[in-house]
């Protein structure tokens, strides 16, 4: 199955592991995309490979990071038109507090889709969404130039 | 190659910072070199660390991942001693994309460090294309100094 095939396909059923699961990069992490009572969320499941910090000890701030873009690029595969995949421009993180041994979840949303570039702010969480680890922005082109 | 003077600092370096941290050990991460406020980081180029198995171009978060390491040595090489950091921002701009198979290098350099805080600048490239950079990136990083105002421990409430 080709990614976009698996896009289409995880936009229809809500099942998102066929997507994640072909990319490498995410298997190695273990990050993943649910569907929670219609919202998506994406988890960063723990690992010890994951910890940056061992005096803490504290997740890796690359992995936390990896976990926002991610976050941004799954809310736009399943909720924008365009069917490419979306290319990171800029990504701006916010590192709020130290990132426990623990799963970390993702929640995306779409500030603003305009005709090529869109803008995504991410909240990252672990034991209360109120008490967000990091935040992100996150600039996507969707659509290349004519 | 860098000079041989060099050669058993880097070792150190590597021990400490790559082996003994086990996100750095996963990502394979290496020094390269340094200078007192420089750290040259390099990420081999692994299959799985791919974000596109279509184009088998790294994924993103690869960067951002060595980027952050590259920024932290930097500061802990300014620093000259082994005080506590957090990272409080950073931004990257992805230039160009990754060529799969290509191993990736990062310069980071401390550009300033205050009482409390140190600054970063970052560029990420292929081996032999340092003036045609894939990711340039600013962190910032929060110093724990010891009798400082702001504890380690009481950072982590």
């Amino acid at each position: 199955m080709s990614l976009l095939e698996a896009v289409r396909a995880a936009r229809e059923t809500r099942d998102y592991d066929a997507f994640t699961q072909l990319i490498p990069f995410a298997q190695f992490l273990g990050i993943s995309a649910e569907d929670h009572q219609g919202e998506l969320l994406s988890k960063l499941s723990f690992a010890p490979h994951l910890i940056g910090n061992p005096a803490l000890p504290a997740l890796h701030g690359g992995t936390i990071g990896s976990l926002l873009e991610s976050a941004a690029i799954f809310r736009l595969l399943w909720d924008a038109e365009s069917l490419l995949l979306p290319k990171t421009i800029t990504l701006t993180v916010s590192y709020l507090r130290s990132a426990r041994p623990i799963d970390t979840w993702a929640h995306a949303k779409l500030t603003k889709q305009g005709r090529r570039v869109a803008s995504v702010h991410v909240e990252a969480w672990q034991e209360s969404r109120e008490r967000p680890i990091a935040v992100a922005t996150v600039h996507l082109l969707i659509k290349p130039a004519e | 190659m860098p000079p041989e003077h060099k050669l058993e600092l880097l070792q150190r370096f590597n021990q400490a910072f790559a082996e003994a941290v086990p996100f750095n050990r996963a990502l394979g991460l290496r020094f390269e070199d340094y200078e007192p406020n420089v750290a040259v980081l390099r990420l081999p180029y692994s299959p799985k660390l791919v974000g596109n198995p279509e184009s088998g171009v790294l994924h993103g978060g690869t960067i951002t991942s060595l980027m952050d390491a590259a920024c932290g040595a930097a500061v802990f090489l300014a620093l000259g001693s082994p005080t506590p950091i957090a990272t409080l921002d950073l931004r990257i701009d992805y230039l160009k994309p990754a060529v799969a198979q290509l191993d990736v290098l990062c310069h980071a350099t401390c550009t300033k460090v205050t009482g409390n805080v140190a600054f970063v600048t970052a560029r990420a490239h292929h081996p032999d294309e340092e003036a045609d950079p894939i990711a340039q990136g600013a962190g910032t990083f929060i110093i724990f100094r010891e009798g400082g105002k702001t504890s380690f421990m009481e950072r982590q409430r």
